[in-house]
């Protein structure tokens, strides 16, 4: 930590000095990749799986002349049955993108200036260590948490564990797909899991509640989408926004934003009333359904009318519709879905329509997925931590089935239940994607230290103190992916091409971490191929057989019950829970109950967010291919508000919320594909950090103006959608 | 001799851009410029609307305009299978050829010719579809001989209603859109 002569002040992605910015064609770029002194001629393939997503499709690099030229689908890949999706396309955006972290920083001014001094691995870590373990002395190793997200972080979490914390969470759960998961395991004793265990391609009917398939780009499920919508299965889409989805629906149904579980109760109410459910499903597997059609009889589709603004004849209609498709009438339980902060229980009442039309373990509905058995690697036992989690103390969400990212901010906030000093983030820009970025910053600014491990330098790494760069998907090996599906199969990603600076896989990072903090007997291997070839082998593979061909399948068991899958339910009563017992000893309403969302401020519109095909949350905004597809983000205006509030399409308006806090400009798409009440923009531009040059200041973040959110009672999810917007011309 | 076209599935399509981003890495386009693109039509008033999603770029049109204005030949048709495409060395850049295109198909490249899609010939002839019909991830582009009763293509435009795009050009475009 003395080498203070050699050190330069730079700025996050400075270090670029001396590498060919690329500007002008991809194709004009540096060739890279070929060992040093010689350069590679002619063309080979390397089969790897993506990171642009958490999807993780299969995937084959091209690489031409020793650079990197195109990614394409895997043809033996289940997920992506060799077509990957526009991001996975683009992924050779990520390795070219000039606006990487380069070299480990340190913080040289103030936090969250950006100010950065350029060291060595060795001090970089050594001084990670120092901090870690001086946090240890004085708060124990519990004071220690990482938020990860993706395959990548497992080497860190395993690196946290071998130092004593029990706290790692990510964005995933209690800001994504949590409160569906629970509904889920309150029901039928199990999760969706991802990939959804939706069975799209062999749905009759296909219900999206605010789901947009096709903007949401998740691959397996959009090709699914597609295949069903092919075939001619009947789509119903509920949405305050005309989606793609919607675009190709039968109904379409406007529904007021956060009035979706009022019409979830309505359908499950004509399908009870009309007795069009499936009376042998529920009689064989269902629990307490008589007290939970005494619970949904007051709730019918005029009860429904004036909150939903759904017509009654609309929901009955629709409600048939779906029964005559049963049970591959398929009520998908979407992904991002921290909404309202009642979210778990309308996930519970996607669940319990599913369990009324039975899809639940039948073709068409939600399958049975399965995974290949391979071990794990046999590390030494862990220190067990005399502090439980900091995240949920007390349980006070009893429901929560995993870490809760804003619970260790809080603690880290409070101080409760214990102290939290250090944050160890890896691949999660947190500052985008908690509620809130105030009390994100103010927990920043409570830390002693503060390491983010990433590809570029974003908002979150601008409040750090070590930077430490990651190589790209594209350059290193990961984890195994077991991947748990319709057909098991296991995959690796293996490097393609060299980093194109002083970048570091995260499985380095990680055990070096260890070794300087003296848990070198956690890593009992010395290179990641060591630890990918014990575990292949534990499972009768090999390491050369999976660098040869990226994965290796197995058989596809039986995935339904008529295919003989047994039905099995981890609930309490072991049967489909229609009346939950478990809810209501904690005092949870036992059988979903809606209730009204509070409105806005008058004039105000519902700020509604959402998703592109070509980008992944804020994370791929710099990628120079992904960039030219979407560089900017719009904010979607009914067209007759736009009139009466005088804006027009590509005017720059900047959104001021129900707090005051006022967006970067954001240019204007006046259309009547939304409805009046409120106004939507796709999730991740707007950035900040001076790291992210192609992204800086172009369009606006939606979590930027997320100052408010409701949390889930069950299980600690942030319910986003609770904030309110203005327009204010940009001059 | 073929005379290759595409139908896409416009029910099936989503709109993702996937067709875009691979023909960017394949043929390595300029920052900015594309050879193919994506419309978006919504047409009606909340909430009673449609919508239509169109992957576009060049038609290859069986009465090409841009190769009979074109001064010095570099616009041409292809022997085989009647893919429009351009000589760059022979292109003067003079820019007819983008003026006659009733579907700016066309752009300059940075290195001073006319450039556009070229059905991604250099795939064609190693028997593989152009880029954007191998990646797309809704199966929704399909690409083969026009000419062929048998062929893929043949077979879903006679089973299926479908439109080609400004048909009123005269140009005879051979991109047709299921509906």
């Amino acid at each position: 930590m003395n080498q203070v002569s050699r050190r330069r002040f730079l700025k996050i992605t400075g270090a670029g000095a001396g590498v060919a910015a690329a500007t002008g064609t991809l194709g004009s770029l540096p060739i890279r990749g070929a060992s040093k002194g010689t350069v590679e001629r002619g063309i080979r393939t390397v089969p790897t799986f993506c990171d642009l997503c958490f999807w993780k499709c299969n995937a084959i690099a091209t690489v031409k002349d020793g650079v990197l030229w195109k990614i394409e689908g895997n043809p033996d890949d289940p997920l992506s049955r060799g077509r990957l999706c526009p991001r996975g396309t683009g992924g050779v955006g990520a390795h070219f993108d000039t606006d990487r972290l380069r070299a480990p920083l340190l913080r040289a001014s103030v936090r969250g200036e950006e100010k950065w001094t350029e060291v060595t691995w060795d001090e970089a870590l050594s001084h990670v260590a120092l901090k870690m373990r001086k946090i240890e002395a004085e708060h124990g190793p519990e004071a220690v948490a990482l938020f990860s997200h993706g395959i990548g972080g497992n080497f860190l979490k395993h690196t946290l564990k071998a130092f004593g914390s029990p706290n790692a969470a990510a964005p995933s759960f209690a800001q994504c797909r949590g409160p569906r998961d629970v509904g889920f395991e309150l029901t039928f004793g199990e999760p969706i899991g991802s990939p959804e265990r939706t069975d799209i391609r062999n749905a009759r009917c296909l219900v999206l509640v605010g789901s947009h398939l096709g903007e949401n780009m998740h691959n397996t499920q959009v090709q699914e989408f597609a295949d069903a919508v092919g075939a001619g299965a009947t789509v119903i889409v509920a949405d305050p926004r005309f989606s793609i989805a919607a675009s190709k629906a039968k109904h379409y149904l406007p529904v007021k934003p956060g009035t979706d579980l009022a019409l979830l109760l309505a359908w499950m109410n004509v399908i009870v009333r009309e007795g069009l459910y499936d009376r042998e499903y529920v009689a064989a597997h269902g629990f307490g359904f008589e007290a939970f059609a005494a619970e949904i009889q007051p709730f019918t589709p005029e009860w429904a009318y004036p909150e939903t603004g759904i017509e009654p004849d609309v929901v009955r209609e629709t409600a048939r519709e779906m029964a005559r498709h049963r049970p591959a009438t398929l009520v998908h339980p979407g992904r991002h879905a921290t909404w309202y902060g009642d979210d778990a229980q309308r996930g519970r009442a996607i669940a319990l329509l599913n369990a009324l039309l039975g899809s639940w373990g039948r073709k068409g509905g939600f399958y049975q997925q399965a995974s290949m058995n391979v071990p794990a690697y046999p590390y030494p036992p862990y220190p067990k931590p005399e502090k439980g989690k900091v995240d949920n103390p007390d349980q006070r969400f009893p429901f929560a089935s995993e870490a809760i990212t804003t619970g260790i901010r809080e603690a880290t906030l409070t101080g409760k239940p214990y102290p939290v000093k250090g944050w160890i983030v890896y691949a999660t820009n947190l500052v985008q994607a908690l509620p809130n970025e105030a009390e994100t910053i103010a927990a920043i600014q409570a830390l002693d230290l503060l390491v983010v491990v990433d590809v570029v330098g974003s908002e979150i790494a601008g409040w750090a103190d070590v930077v430490l760069p990651e190589a790209t998907y594209l350059e290193r090996y990961d984890d195994l992916n077991v991947e748990l599906f319709r057909d098991p199969f296991v995959a690796l990603r293996q490097p393609v091409v060299e980093p194109t600076a002083d970048q570091k896989p995260n499985w380095w990072i990680a055990r070096e971490l260890a070794v300087k903090l003296g848990l070198e007997a956690f890593y009992p291997w010395k290179t990641v191929e060591e630890y990918l070839d014990h575990r292949l082998r534990g499972a009768g593979l090999s390491l050369a057989t999976l660098q040869k061909k990226g994965l290796v399948t197995a058989p596809r068991p039986p995935i339904y019950y008529e295919e003989g899958v047994k039905p099995e339910f981890s609930t309490p009563s072991k049967k489909i829970e229609f009346y939950s017992v478990q809810l209501q000893e904690k005092g949870f309403d036992p059988v979903p109950k809606f209730k009204r969302p509070a409105a806005g401020p008058p004039g105000s519109f519902r700020l509604l967010f959402g998703r592109s095909p070509v980008h992944t949350f804020s994370r791929t905004q710099t990628n120079p291919v992904l960039a030219q597809a979407m560089g900017e983000n719009e904010v979607w205006v009914n067209a007759d508000s736009a009139v009466r509030l005088g804006v027009r399409t590509g005017d720059r308006v900047r959104l001021r919320n129900q707090d005051g806090v006022v967006s970067n400009p954001i240019k204007v798409k006046a259309t009547q594909a939304i409805r009046p009440d409120c106004v939507y923009m796709v999730h991740g531009f707007g950035h900040t950090a001076k790291g992210l040059r192609r992204a800086l200041g172009k369009g606006a973040s939606d979590a930027a103006l997320i100052t408010r959110y409701e949390t889930d009672p069950l299980m600690g999810g942030t319910g986003m959608n609770v904030n309110f917007v203005t327009l204010e011309r940009e001059a | 001799m073929a005379r290759l076209g595409m139908v896409i599935d416009t029910r099936r399509c989503v709109g993702c851009m996937d067709c875009v981003v691979a023909c960017k890495t394949e043929n390595q386009t300029p920052d900015g410029m594309n050879r193919d693109w994506i419309t978006y039509a919504t047409r009606g008033r909340f909430p009673d609307l449609s919508m239509t999603i169109r992957s576009e770029r060049c038609n290859h049109c069986d009465n090409p305009p841009c190769v009979t204005c074109c001064p010095t030949g570099a616009s041409h048709v292809h022997e085989w299978g009647g893919i429009v495409l351009v000589t760059k060395e022979e292109c003067i850049g003079c820019k007819a050829c983008l003026a006659s295109c009733p579907y700016d198909a066309r752009y300059v490249h940075p290195d001073g010719y006319a450039d556009k899609c070229t059905f991604c010939v250099h795939r064609v002839e190693k028997g593989q579809d152009p880029a954007c019909v191998s990646v797309c991830p809704t199966h929704c582009m399909h690409f083969g001989d026009l000419d062929l009763p048998e062929s893929g293509v043949s077979r879903l435009l006679a089973s299926r209603r479908h439109h080609a795009v400004l048909p009123e050009a005269g140009t005879k475009p051979r991109i047709f859109y299921l509906e």
